[in-house]
């Protein structure tokens, strides 16, 4: 059983990790861009954890603007996504400069 | 005797000073010869300089004092070197040097130095600034006083008189020069002893307009002249009042001397200058020392008129003395006036408003002390402060001299006497009722032993009459009952007058929170004292024997008494201030270690991109889009750098400016970056 279930998750991973490997360039940058920004924030949460909250007020700003970074790129990453026909924006843009243009602004 | 007088002369300038309309002032005496032995006489026996020389030397010889042995040996010397070589000296140099020569004579005679004598008429003839005209036009004039030989003379006169008079301004003030706009009331005093000395080296009349103008331009001068309270007039300028008024006078006392048509001041100006000088008492400065005694000088001996001044040795009539009020009138030195009458007009008590004790009392004159002397004051002559408001009239029949004196002089009189005490006595009264329980009549010439006893729902009453020679009531300044505790703690209260008497009611029953709640012996004292009283008077009156409840809790304790009096005066207790204990902050190198870990995702990303191979294909190449692109970016890393400083340094708003500069020209270069790639793209998709 034990080796049935190792088994299946070794399956499993690989089968996520061709899947990934399918997706476009640039979602990759997008993708990396976000785990780049929330390690950043782990890093700092854990050091928090260590030193205590004395400049509460940094640990705040830098931890919610590393989230912020990573929640605008996923929304960016979602609207480019050509996989994604369900999802049609419905903003105002509909070409990728439009869409970039927003998310550099939200930025 | 010096010391007393000067102590006196202090204390009347002080008086002088405080009170405001009314005020006394003083001759200069002797007090004045020995401050200036302390002034003037170098501790080496020589002067820095020869215009000290002059002021010095000056003012010894107006005050009478010869010192001339001493000093004339090294200032002579100098002197003469001075005089010996003009040509290597300054004017001023060789007008101080001819200053002092006249004092001192160290070289004198029939033949005149021609030399100094073309010196100056050279700096006459080149002369443009103020000062050179002074130097020399009163150089020649020293020459010609000390040197009885030749005659010297202005050739032109009339053209200097123009040319000095052109640096006049029309307010009365001269300038220095003809470039400087800056005018000056001591330059105005400079230019009248310059003009004085054109107009007696002049070999001819000078026009007579001419010196009109000068006239109306010292009138005009006169307009400006400023005036304290107590009627004491001066000049003010940058120089200080008391230069400035010093050469003003100087000028006006040469022009006066020097021409013969009469010069007409005003009498009362003149009168207030000389007691503003006066006033100044004994300036410790030597230029100010000299200016004063200069001036003063000048004012006692001139063509226009010479003041007089009314001063009094003593302004305290004591009525139990009967002595005389006596009234000094002399010159501003001290010297003998001419014949005049002294009349007392008016003498204002302060209390009573406008009616006057005495009226129209004419003082007698005592030929050897020169003093005028007020014998007998009428019968209702009280205790208390007057002032004295005095007349003078000048005989004008047999004088040569213009005299002038004030129309009124002011003077503050303190009379003083004996008050008699009567019917004093102390007594402590059962509060509701007011019946006596048990009274003393005291006697408070001599110290004496009451002694008494009161509880606290007692009262103690003090009661006495105090009473002028005249009869009326008397309010003294100061009447003070203290009682003091065997433990050293002290109460003061004040002894009112009202009425016929003056009484002082203690209620104890108010009064026990002041007292502190201590039982005990006190000591009963009674303090009487006023300007006007001759006979003020400390006395312990005896002890009193107080029974007070007992202290409560929240009562205040006595406040501890020092062993030593003065050691309140001690410094007190250092102040200790507590501070928020900071913060504690986590150890440096734990921080610089999660800066480092902070700074790896980052490069983990870089390396992630790579690994993706990523291109930067679509960067143009060609060299208008190329510069915008790099522009472009180089302003993308500007913006991240600011971010940087604005947490490292900066504050908010520099930030934004610098944010918005920066926003501004990313967006022109940003624009053109974009339509180069959209016009690439463009290309491609029609390609």
């Amino acid at each position: 059983m034990v080796k049935s279930t190792s088994k299946d998750a070794q399956d499993l991973f690989r089968s996520l990790h061709s899947a990934y490997s399918a997706t476009p360039t640039n979602l990759k940058i997008i993708d990396m861009y976000v785990v780049f920004a929330v390690f950043t924030a782990l890093i700092q949460v854990a050091y928090m954890a260590l030193v205590g909250s004395f400049p509460f007020n940094s640990f705040l700003s830098g931890v919610l603007s590393c989230v912020g970074t990573a929640v605008l790129a996923v929304c960016l990453r979602i609207q480019v996504n050509k996989e994604n026909k369900e999802f049609k924006c419905k903003t105002i843009v509909t070409n990728l400069g439009g869409i970039v243009a927003m998310f550099v602004i939200a930025v | 005797m010096m010391a007393g007088g000067l102590a006196r002369f202090v204390v009347l300038i002080l008086a002088a000073a405080i009170c405001g309309a009314a005020s006394v002032f003083q001759p200069i005496s002797d007090s004045h010869r020995s401050a200036a032995l302390d002034v003037f006489v170098p501790v080496d026996g020589s002067y820095k300089s020869l215009e000290e020389a002059y002021e010095a030397l000056k003012t010894l010889e107006i005050l009478g004092i010869d010192k001339k042995s001493d000093l004339s040996s090294a200032t002579c010397e100098n002197v003469v070197k001075v005089l010996a070589s003009p040509s290597s000296s300054t004017l001023k140099d060789v007008f101080y040097a001819l200053s002092v020569n006249g004092i001192l004579k160290c070289k004198s005679g029939e033949d005149v130095p021609k030399d100094i004598v073309s010196k100056l008429q050279t700096g006459v003839k080149d002369a443009k600034l103020l000062l050179d005209f002074y130097y020399s036009v009163r150089g020649l004039v020293l020459v010609k006083e000390q040197f009885s030989g030749t005659d010297i003379s202005l050739g032109d006169a009339e053209t200097v008189f123009r040319s000095i008079k052109a640096l006049s301004q029309s307010d009365g003030r001269w300038r220095y020069s003809s470039n400087n706009p800056e005018s000056s009331t001591f330059a105005a005093g400079l230019a009248f002893e310059t003009l004085a000395g054109v107009i007696s080296l002049a070999p001819s009349e000078i026009d007579n307009s001419l010196i009109q103008t000068l006239k109306t331009s010292i009138t005009k001068l006169f307009d400006s002249i400023q005036k304290y309270d107590d009627g004491t007039f001066y000049f003010d300028e940058s120089e200080g009042p008391i230069s400035t008024t010093a050469s003003v006078i100087r000028g006006l006392k040469s022009f006066a001397a020097s021409e013969s048509t009469g010069l007409n001041l005003p009498g009362d100006k003149i009168v207030g200058l000389a007691k503003f000088f006066l006033g100044v008492g004994i300036p410790g400065d030597a230029k100010d020392f000299f200016n004063q005694i200069d001036a003063l000088a000048c004012l006692e001996d001139n063509r226009f008129s010479v003041p007089l001044i009314l001063s009094l040795p003593s302004t305290v009539i004591s009525l139990t003395k009967k002595e005389p009020l006596k009234v000094k009138v002399s010159t501003v030195f001290g010297s003998k006036a001419p014949a005049l009458s002294v009349k007392l007009a008016q003498a204002l008590s302060s209390g009573s408003k406008g009616s006057s004790v005495i009226n129209n009392q004419e003082l007698k004159f005592d030929a050897e002390s020169a003093t005028y002397f007020l014998e007998s004051f009428p019968k209702n002559f009280d205790v208390g402060k007057y002032t004295f408001v005095f007349e003078i009239l000048v005989d004008e029949s047999a004088n040569e001299k213009v005299y002038i004196t004030e129309a009124q002089t002011k003077v503050p009189i303190s009379a003083t006497g004996a008050i008699t005490i009567e019917n004093a006595e102390i007594a402590v009264l059962d509060s509701d009722v007011g019946s006596v329980e048990s009274q003393k009549k005291l006697d408070l010439t001599k110290d004496e032993a009451v002694s008494l006893s009161a509880n606290h729902l007692q009262k103690l009453r003090l009661s006495l009459q105090l009473t002028t020679p005249l009869g009326h009531v008397f309010k003294p300044h100061q009447a003070f009952l203290k009682l003091k505790h065997e433990s050293q703690v002290e109460h003061i209260f004040l002894v009112k007058t009202s009425g016929k008497k003056s009484e002082l009611v203690l209620d104890f029953l108010g009064l026990v929170e002041k007292l502190y709640y201590l039982s005990g012996k006190y000591e009963i004292q009674l303090t009487i004292g006023d300007a006007s009283m001759e006979n003020s008077l400390l006395s312990n009156i005896g002890h009193i024997e107080l029974d007070l409840p007992e202290r409560p809790e929240k009562a205040a304790r006595p406040p501890l008494q020092p062993t030593d009096p003065y050691s309140r005066y001690v410094p007190k207790a250092e102040i200790s201030h507590i501070f928020r204990v900071p913060e504690k902050l986590p150890a440096k190198q734990l921080s610089l270690v999660f800066l480092g870990l902070i700074v790896l995702p980052f490069i983990g990303f870089l390396i992630g991109l790579t690994r993706l191979g990523v291109n930067i294909k679509s960067f143009p190449s060609s060299v208008g889009a190329a510069t915008s692109a790099l522009l472009f970016h180089g302003g993308i890393g500007a913006v991240l750098l600011l971010y940087v400083l604005f947490w490292v340094k900066l504050d908010l708003f520099t930030t934004l400016k610098a944010l918005s500069l920066l926003g501004v020209f990313l967006l022109f270069v940003g624009h053109r970056t974009l339509s180069h790639l959209a016009a690439a793209s463009n290309k491609l998709k029609s390609a």
